[in-house]
């Protein structure tokens, strides 16, 4: 007996669950059978259909007369032609799990990202770095075909799994013409239309016709509204940036001098280029994190900040963007705030916040009256003008206890980072960089700063050493590294045994 | 209402003689059950065999016509007890559950069942959930067919031999008076194929016939003496003549090939991972040609002695495959070999691994190593290895790149809520000790909520905690599904817990389904189901047996309400359970039955109300602390396109269902005042437009008067 040398075509497709792999994996099937093939597919959806990495193979065979195929009900690694990934992550574990031969695999994979878990939870950028995985795909697979399938499906109102389709039809993996995949769409009958553009979206995509998108024009910074000698100020202030700090810093210095406008007013501006200035003339090296973090530092989120925020015309423009909503539609908007004791003192003016907060009678009171949660409907009068009143406080700001409290930890921060910079740049570098630890609201910032002040204090047991730098940056790493700081507390308690 | 609807698929039911049934496995069993003659059908859902239940619960008037009774179990004991019909009327039944988990639940019933013996055919469909996609402990449901004396057929995995195998399952039960399993993995349960159809079949006997001429027979109660004549009978006559039906019917296949001095023997479920493993290395093609004889077991059990022995009388060796530990099938062979005087080498265990699933990696690398012992001159074709891929420097790289991806809850679930309380509820008071249960809610055990520390079983959750407890000691939390609940958790666990005075703290998660394993109805669902009685509530249940502090909460979305609820239920001086009942749907099947209903009435015109959530991107500072308390797959970050702000933002994607968690959590943990909800309100009547319009002039005026004294920097 003769064995037959007939193979079946293997495709997998990995996906998260709820991303409709098994919509693809029945298109499949069900184009495969009205063209003639005998296809079988199976899946192991189980749990990880709740959102969990799952996969679906499916194996197409052309039928012989009489004789029946015995397919696999798993892919063989080592041994798949087309794999199809509705996710970069998943694509990398496809890769990983052997499913991609450079003799053999048409990989077609969706390059955006859908974040794990792991990576949201970190409190600094815990996103793992696609780079590997695109160098992965281009060298072990014989061909990647990758492209954004998830903003084509979002932009033309369909699903992923229709510009995969699309994707999948353009690689020509599969030994049936375009109009094959497009009747098996119509066959289905749910969403046709969108789901028919979301395939072309994704054939021409894969077929390297990418609707072309203007790289944008680096914009030229120039100051509006105010009267004619304010913006001629602003201009000014401008240019003695570009004059006194490194062409580095520039942008950065841009960014911090619209900000703080923004934020205050030009004399705070002029503030904060002085700052600016002061610490970047130790050393050049200092100037753009000073630029950058001197201005975040500066521009210090109170409750005047987020009222103004929330308030702001262009803001009410941006949440109906985002929400998608259309102009026949009304969009009612509620934000979800929870003032404290703290807060409302912080906005108080500095003697008299510094003295209800020491007496416990007071701020009892205070606390029965307004620490509660509030949700404010912004967009009506009820909701909008207590806002928009605490907005207006910010002429007031300098007087304010919070003010006080900003402008002393970060003059002492300032005062750290210049008592290191004549000897040391590159730690008085670091430390700069510390303030990013600061952030957040409520017991968040809390944390942050005392991550910070934590970071700051093994300053001492550093003293002297030449990689005092180097331990400064691995401690905010480990800060960064989880919530809770238990990363930073051994990552110390290591600096203490140096 | 399950998740999935099978109003396509229940026509498939009706398919008769000739025609083509093109599916996947497990429908096909259903098909094959109708064609059998089944006069019940009864079962406890779970992957992988949920979609029998749940075609069938669909598929009420097909029942109806041809007299079957189908009920949907409280539990696979509650299943396996039904299987009591057949036992002294010949009335064809079948009972499905997924296994192990399920078989250990009804072993007792099977005992007695497989003790007394069967008069009608009795067939259990077990869905063998062991491998990859698995959700319970790695077991074998052989050791249960070991154990009590029941058959088990493990046919090869394509829809012709397993529809064959339920129809001889039914047969082989009445030939031998056993209860015979019929074992279908998971991806032969998921596999779609095709299979040519019978006509359906009336019940030759039903349980009608059965209810008007009852029978009595004192031998078949398992009570002494009868008891002992079982196991004399169980001996002497149904395993001879099981062994006699499985013989002449031919039940085992074997498939001669050229080298037949080697030989594998194989559970049916390998038979097309083996022919792969056979086909990469030359050994054999994809129309089931074999150059190496094979020895399928489409019946794992009993084994029939002498067909082992004739098929490896004159071998050097044979390669058992056998999935799973320990190796039962391998240990009998060399029994029936020993004692037939056959000195054929036998491997097994040695070449494959003991434990794990049967992959297509595993079965290459585990036959490659029997030819090389055995007869190496038969492997001249290299088998496809991914080894030079998973060496090479850039998918070496891949592992610190590509993050796990464990299931979660799933956007907008509402036992999310509950955890990011039960999260901020133990920030105050301390950590607990939490036990979890089965149901989707052990998802809390991973990121970011890292919730729970055991799970002992299906509605066990709160017997778990019983050791727990130590006066003025901090109290156990236990955490349990109304699936849970209903299928064991109210008697083993709050009756237990109220019987025994236990100080801890029960939260019950009552979603209105059993979710987990598709959204099927149980005693408190809110739907009103033809045929069933639903609407039982929970609360009645725990006070029915003696609960005194109960609290039930109707919105599990409302974290303030959850996290005061806890704070009191861990701190009170009440005595007895603390039982916490979190009611909101699942929002899987919500989305299910209103996103059609919205969708419908905002094309008639009429108001509908949609909310959203948002995040001011501006406002979020990257701490990503919101995240650490919700986990939504739809809360999810970006880049924060300011170069003042180093760390990504958080970010609300299109899949966002306006759950409300995110803004809750913020609000009850006192995060940040990022988010906000969106109400879209289609098709707005005249007063809303006059109301918004009027709002939009005041507020756009007070807007602008703001921003024409706002000096800035255009970009």
């Amino acid at each position: 007996m003769e064995l037959a040398q007939d193979k079946p075509i293997a495709v997998a497709i990995t996906a998260m669950g709820g991303q409709g792999g098994g919509v693809l994996s029945d298109w499949i099937v069900a184009m495969a059978e009205a063209n003639g093939w005998h296809a079988q597919a199976t899946s192991v959806p189980g749990v990880a259909q709740r959102t969990g990495a799952t996969i679906y193979y499916v194996e197409l065979i052309r039928p012989v007369a009489g004789k029946h195929p015995v397919l696999s009900l798993m892919p063989v690694p080592g041994d798949v032609d087309v794999v199809v990934a509705a996710e970069l992550m998943e694509a990398g574990r496809a890769i990983q799990r052997g499913l991609v031969s450079p003799d053999k695999t048409v990989l077609v994979a969706s390059t955006h990202r859908s974040l794990s878990m792991l990576e949201k939870i970190k409190p600094g950028d815990g996103t793992a770095d696609s780079a590997p995985v695109l160098a992965a795909a281009a060298s072990q697979a014989k061909r990647f075909v990758g492209a954004d399938m998830q903003a084509i499906a979002e932009r033309t109102g369909s699903v992923i799994s229709a510009s995969l389709f699309g994707a999948l039809a353009a690689s020509a993996a599969l030994p049936f013409p375009r109009e094959a995949f497009e009747a098996t769409i119509r066959g289905a009958g749910v969403g046709v239309t969108a789901s028919l553009a979301a395939f072309a979206g994704g054939f021409d995509a894969a077929s390297g016709i990418a609707a072309t998108s203007a790289e944008p024009s680096p914009a030229i910074p120039r100051p509006v509204g105010g009267n004619d000698s304010q913006r001629r100020q602003v201009a000014a202030l401008f240019d003695r940036a570009h004059a006194h700090l490194p062409t580095a810093a520039h942008s950065l210095a841009e960014a911090g001098i619209a900000r703080l406008l923004d934020y205050q007013d030009l004399a705070y501006v002029e503030e904060y280029l002085h700052l600016v200035e002061r610490v970047a003339a130790h050393h050049p090296s200092l100037a753009p994190e000073a630029a950058r973090q001197i201005a975040v530092a500066m521009a210090y989120d109170d409750v005047i900040r987020v009222a103004e925020l929330k308030t702001r015309a262009s803001r009410f423009d941006r949440v109906r963007k985002e929400i998608g909503s259309t102009a026949a539609q009304l969009v009612d908007t509620t934000e979800y705030m929870h003032p404290r004791v703290q807060e409302i003192c912080a906005t108080m003016p500095a003697g008299l916040g510094a003295f209800v907060e020491r007496s416990p009678l007071l701020c009892k009171l205070l606390g029965a009256l307004f620490d509660h949660p509030r949700r404010i409907r912004t967009t009506t009068l009820a909701g909008f003008v207590p806002l928009y009143f605490v907005a207006g406080l910010k002429s007031r700001r300098r007087t304010l206890l919070r003010h006080q409290r900003e402008v002393a930890h970060r003059d002492a921060w300032l005062a750290v980072v210049e008592s290191h910079a004549p000897q040391n740049p590159a730690l008085a570098l670091e430390i700069l960089k510390c303030r990013r630890l600061v952030k957040g609201y409520s017991d968040t910032h809390s944390r942050g700063s005392s991550k910070f002040d934590k970071v700051i204090g093994a300053l001492p047991l550093l003293a002297g050493r030449a990689d005092a730098a180097d331990w400064i940056r691995r401690l905010r790493d480990a800060a960064l590294a989880d919530a809770d700081g238990k990363m930073l507390d051994g990552a110390i308690a290591t600096v203490r045994t140096l | 209402m399950a998740e999935r609807s099978f109003a396509r698929e229940v026509q498939d039911l009706r398919l008769g003689a000739g025609d083509e049934f093109r599916g996947e496995g497990i429908l096909a069993v259903t098909k094959a059950l109708l064609q059998s003659g089944v006069g019940y059908v009864a079962g406890y859902q779970g992957a992988p065999i949920s979609h029998l239940m749940d075609v069938l619960s669909d598929a009420q008037d097909i029942l109806g016509e041809l007299g079957v009774h189908f009920e949907t179990s409280a539990s696979e004991a509650a299943a396996a007890s039904t299987l009591a019909a057949s036992v002294n009327y010949p009335i064809r039944g079948a009972v499905t559950w997924k296994s192990t988990a399920g078989t250990n639940v009804a072993s007792d019933a099977l005992s007695n069942l497989s003790s007394s013996g069967v008069t009608g055919g009795a067939v259990i469909i077990i869905g063998e959930d062991y491998g990859e996609g698995s959700s319970i402990m790695q077991e074998r449901t052989h050791a249960f067919a070991m154990k009590s004396q029941m058959w088990l057929l493990d046919p090869r995995p394509n829809l012709p031999s397993i529809v064959k195998a339920v129809e001889d399952a039914f047969e082989l039960s009445e030939a031998s008076n056993t209860p015979v399993m019929l074992e279908l993995r998971i991806r032969a349960c998921h596999v779609h194929g095709s299979f040519i159809t019978k006509d359906n079949q009336k019940p030759k006997y039903t349980v009608r016939e059965a209810l008007e001429n009852p029978v009595r027979d004192v031998n078949r109660i398992v009570l002494p003496p009868a008891s002992f004549l079982h196991e004399q009978d169980k001996i002497n006559k149904r395993w001879p003549n099981a062994v006699k039906f499985i013989h002449d019917r031919g039940l085992n296949e074997t498939f001669a090939g050229r080298h037949s001095h080697l030989g594998i023997i194989l559970q049916g479920g390998m038979y097309n991972g083996v022919i792969r493993a056979l086909q990469g290395l030359g050994l054999a093609d994809v129309w089931g040609n074999t150059l190496v004889p094979l020895h399928v077991l489409n019946v794992t059990y009993p084994l029939v002695d002498d067909d082992l022995a004739a098929f490896c009388a004159g071998k050097q060796a044979v390669l058992m495959v056998e999935e799973g530990a320990p190796e039962y099938l391998e240990q009998a062979l060399n029994t029936v070999l020993r004692r037939a005087d056959i000195n054929t080498k036998i491997a097994g265990k040695d070449v494959l691994p003991m434990g794990g699933e049967y992959t297509a990696g595993v079965l290459s690398e585990g036959l490659r190593k029997f030819f090389d012992r055995y007869d190496s001159s038969l492997l001249h074709t290299p088998a496809p290895s991914p080894a030079k891929v998973l060496a090479s420097a850039e998918v070496k790289a891949l592992a610190t790149t590509v993050p796990p991806r464990p299931p979660s809850f799933c956007t907008g679930c509402p036992e999310r809520p509950i955890f990011s309380a039960m999260t901020l509820a133990q920030q105050e008071l301390g950590a607990h000790h939490i036990a979890g249960d089965i149901g989707c809610h052990l998802f809390a055990l991973n990121e970011p909520f890292n919730i729970g520390s055991s799970t002992m079983g299906y509605g066990l959750g709160p017997s778990s905690t019983s050791a727990m407890q130590a006066p003025g000691a901090r109290r156990a939390i236990a955490v349990m599904g109304d699936g849970g609940f209903w299928h064991n958790g109210l008697l083993n666990g709050i009756g237990n817990a109220v019987y025994n005075e236990h100080d801890g703290v029960v939260v019950l998660v009552d979603n209105y389904y059993s979710a987990a394993t598709g959204g099927q109805d149980i005693l408190s669902s809110r739907a009103t189901p033809v045929g069933r009685s639903t609407n039982h509530p929970i609360e009645d249940a725990v006070k029915g047996v003696g609960a005194k502090w109960v609290r039930r909460i109707d919105r599990t979305y409302d974290v303030g309400k959850m996290l005061a609820t806890f704070r009191e239920a861990l701190t009170t001086t009440a005595t007895g359970p603390k039982i916490i009942i979190a009611s909101s749907e699942c929002m899987l099947n919500r989305q299910r039955r209103e996103k059609p209903l919205f969708n419908a009435a905002v094309k008639r015109g009429e108001r509908m109300v949609k909310p959203r959530f948002g995040v001011d991107e501006d406002v979020c500072t990257g701490d990503h602390a919101c995240i650490r308390i919700s986990g939504c797959p739809s809360l999810s970050m970006k880049p924060s396109g300011d170069p003042l702000k180093e760390d990504p933002v958080a970010a609300i994607d299109n899949s966002c269902v306006g759950c409300g968690n995110c803004g809750e959590v913020s609000e009850a943990a006192v995060l940040c005042p990022s988010f906000y909800r969106a109400d879209i309100v289609s098709n707005p009547t005249a007063w809303d437009r006059m109301l918004a319009n009027l709002r939009s002039r005041v507020i756009g005026w007070l807007q602008a008067r703001r921003d024409s004294n706002r000096l800035a920097v255009a970009a």
